[in-house]
């Protein structure tokens, strides 16, 4: 049997499996740590920091931590909570997001996070920087107004002979998403819909079909993003 | 002395009309102008986004009546997907539709006549500004009150019900409708806890008609002559003539009842009507080719659709629709006030229609969306509240939308709002060197027959704050009004 180990977020003691990433270890004992960049299952980036959390008194992202046992974890915390809505409100103002019209309202993760983390008015100015979309794929509408560079589409989405679809050109500020169009056409319209759904925001939009998920019935209209771990019983 | 007056609504919401009177040395009226100064540019900023998003993104127009602007948009889309336009959806689609714009014109209708209308009506055009508004009626009419308060609030719920949202939902998708009624939301509708039920709605919206023609008796010189003047009429009518304001056939009527649009399919709107621009407003003229600038103008809205149907499908408003056409003796109706009783015969054809789609089944069961072969453009056409709104789309072979052309029923109403400010300026201010209030909402009076958009940042609460300035020729100032 694998080894065991025991821990703490917040003082409510926890258990795992040795080697047990700190998301998802946190996840199985019921606690939410917010994730951006992250997606289970593929190597973490640990770029947007969102899952900042204090492993023994120190910042750390937990999307790249594994638990270690004894460690002692703090995750709701008022600077804690502050710093993520920090890094919710900068990224809104770097993006153009007219959420009212965007079809990943409602289904959207940032825009779930800034209810989470109760944003209100963004305190940093707005950047309104222009930015190109991508129209010519026939499967996508690359829409990088609302792109936070997760990079989730770059790390997870692959053709069958494992190349990468998409692809980051440029660096810093001028970074931008690029698809390969060729290795696009030629998903399915089920793959075209997970890579859809592997972004956490509206920048990947599958063609012809917008709207779908009616007001009342989309992933974060009944219950705010986490909840579904934290009402978990554990 | 050659003089130029200015009537202009000074308030805290962008987008506003602002009337010029001119007068000249006899004191005689030369010309009114309504100028709109709004310019909101929907048409450029849908270029490049994904034609899907239109239903969504353009009825951010309106907060009054967005869900004309969400279902014209839909309809153009429909024939872009290839579900061809009206019975090209599934009886859902459709039906769901027709039910979110039932309830949209019930809303908008007694939003209209119990919040921006009564007021005038039961305090009269020149009633002490103080309490002529919808509070002054709530003191003195609180049942009346209480009924527009709740007609709104179940239109609101039928749109929520179908649109996802009271303002600014998502329902309509090209080629149908993203949801289906539930039993809970039609059992609310049909048996809801006094007054939320469809038999009240009905028989509030009667006693509103029964209002007005009591009013009318009472008050025929002011109802039959303020800023009543020959014109055109067109709309959409259902293929067999009936009232229809979700779907059907072009047609137009001039004074005197002659078809001068013979019923033609409206994707090829573009051969029928044309837009003149004048270099004083933002706003354009429409006008029916075939006739000119000078002739081919035309109403939209209440009083137009009544001049161009023959009858009305639901049984109570065709009796009131009888009496209504008698009175003209089944003549086209010119009479701008006329226009609210037409709006409310249209509020109980609302509420009738309402309660038929209620009951059928096709909205809890069965295929939500159709779809064909792609298109590159679409038109669609609905009449919304305030009169035929028309969206034209055309997209490029990467789905983005490249051409975008909207008309909006205030704006195929310029003209005649034009026509009203005049016909009502040159009754009550010729020859007088001294503007009165009553003078000033006259004016306001006769544009708000018309219901345009820009009502609802002026009359919400009956008090338009007014700057009334008077120029001579040479442009000095030598009076000025506010309130
Ligand atoms: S397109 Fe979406 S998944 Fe890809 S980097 Fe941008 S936000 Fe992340
Ligand atoms: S989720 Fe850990 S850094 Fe983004």
């Amino acid at each position: 049997m694998s080894e065991q180990i025991k821990f703490t977020i917040d003082g409510k003691a926890c258990t795992t499996e040795k080697g047990t990433n700190l998301v998802k270890a946190a996840k199985e004992n019921g606690v939410y740590i917010p994730i951006l960049c992250h997606l289970e299952g593929i190597k973490p980036a640990g770029s947007c920091r969102i899952c900042n959390v204090k492993i023994n008194g120190r910042f750390m992202t937990a999307c790249t931590t594994d638990v270690a046992d004894g460690m002692v974890i703090e995750n709701i915390t008022p600077e804690i909570q502050e710093l993520r809505k920090i890094i919710v409100e900068t990224l809104f103002v770097s993006g153009n997001h007219f959420c009212p019209a965007c079809e990943k309202s409602g289904n959207c993760e940032l825009q779930a996070l800034g209810y989470r983390y109760q944003m209100m008015v963004p305190r940093f100015p707005y950047e309104f920087e222009e930015k190109e979309v991508d129209a010519n794929s026939n499967k996508f509408y690359i829409d990088r107004n609302r792109c936070v560079l997760c990079k989730r589409c770059v790390r997870s989405v692959k053709s069958k002979d494992g190349r990468s679809i998409f692809a980051v050109k440029g660096r810093g500020h001028k970074a931008i998403i690029n698809i390969d169009h060729e290795l696009a056409n030629q998903l399915s319209d089920e793959e075209a819909m997970e890579v859809m759904n592997t972004c956490p925001v509206g920048s990947i939009l599958k063609k012809e079909r917008g709207y779908v998920d009616p007001i009342g019935r989309r992933k974060y209209d009944t219950q705010p993003i986490g909840s579904e771990i934290e009402t978990i019983n554990v | 002395m050659k003089q130029k007056i200015t009537i202009e609504p000074v308030t805290r919401v962008e987008g506003h009309g602002k009337v010029t009177i001119h007068i000249d040395e006899d004191g005689n009226i030369s010309q009114s102008r309504l100028h709109i100064v709004e310019f909101r540019g929907f048409e450029r900023f849908v270029q490049g986004r994904p034609y899907w998003e239109a239903p969504v993104l353009v009825q951010r127009l309106c907060g009054i009546c967005p869900v004309s602007h969400h279902l014209a948009a839909a309809k153009a889309l429909d024939v872009i997907v290839g579900a061809g336009t009206g019975d090209g959806l599934t009886p859902t689609g459709e039906k769901m539709r027709r039910l979110m714009h039932y309830g949209q014109m019930f809303q908008s209708h007694a939003l209209h006549f119990f919040h921006l209308v009564s007021p005038d009506l039961l305090f009269g055009v020149d009633g002490d500004p103080a309490i002529r508004n919808i509070i002054g009626v709530a003191k003195k009419y609180p049942d009346l009150a209480v009924q527009g308060v709740m007609m709104r609030k179940y239109g609101q719920e039928i749109i929520k019900a179908t649109a996802g949202k009271k303002i600014h939902g998502t329902g309509a998708i090209p080629g149908g409708i993203n949801k289906h009624l539930t039993q809970e939301e039609k059992d609310s509708f049909i048996n809801g806890a006094d007054p939320l039920n469809i038999e009240k709605m009905i028989s509030w919206a009667q006693d509103s008609v029964n209002f007005l023609k009591d009013y009318h008796s009472k008050n025929k010189d002011f109802i039959d002559n303020f800023a009543t003047f020959p014109s055109n009429h067109l709309s959409l009518v259902r293929k067999d003539g009936a009232l229809d304001l979700y779907h059907g056939v072009l047609r137009a009527v001039d004074s005197e009842g002659n078809k001068i649009l013979h019923d033609v399919d409206y994707q090829d709107y573009l051969n029928y009507i044309n837009e003149e621009v004048r270099d004083w407003s933002y706003m354009k003229f429409p006008f029916l080719t075939e006739y000119g600038k000078k002739e081919g103008w035309y109403r939209v809205g209440p009083l137009a659709r009544l001049n161009t149907c023959d009858f009305i499908p639901t049984p109570l408003a065709q009796k009131e629709f009888e009496e209504y056409k008698a009175y003209t003796n089944g003549k086209p109706n010119n009479m701008s006030m006329h226009m609210h009783w037409a709006r409310l015969i249209e509020l109980l054809h609302s509420a009738e229609m309402i309660k038929e789609l209620l009951n059928d089944p096709d909205l809890m069961q069965g295929e939500l969306v159709t779809k064909g072969e792609k298109q590159k453009e679409g038109v669609g056409l609905i009449e919304a509240p305030r009169g035929t709104l028309f969206h034209h789309y055309r997209i490029n072979e990467h789905d983005q939308i490249e051409m975008a052309n909207l008309i909006v029923s205030t704006t195929n109403n310029n003209q005649p709002m034009n026509m009203a400010v005049n016909h009502v300026a040159k009754d009550v201010m010729t020859g007088q060197s001294k503007i009165t209030e009553g003078m000033m909402n006259a004016v306001e009076v006769a544009i708000r027959a018309y219901d345009p958009c820009l009502s609802c940042a002026t009359h919400a609460l009956g008090q338009m704050p007014l700057e009334l300035i008077l120029v001579d020729k040479d442009n000095n100032i030598i009076d000025r009004k506010r309130k």
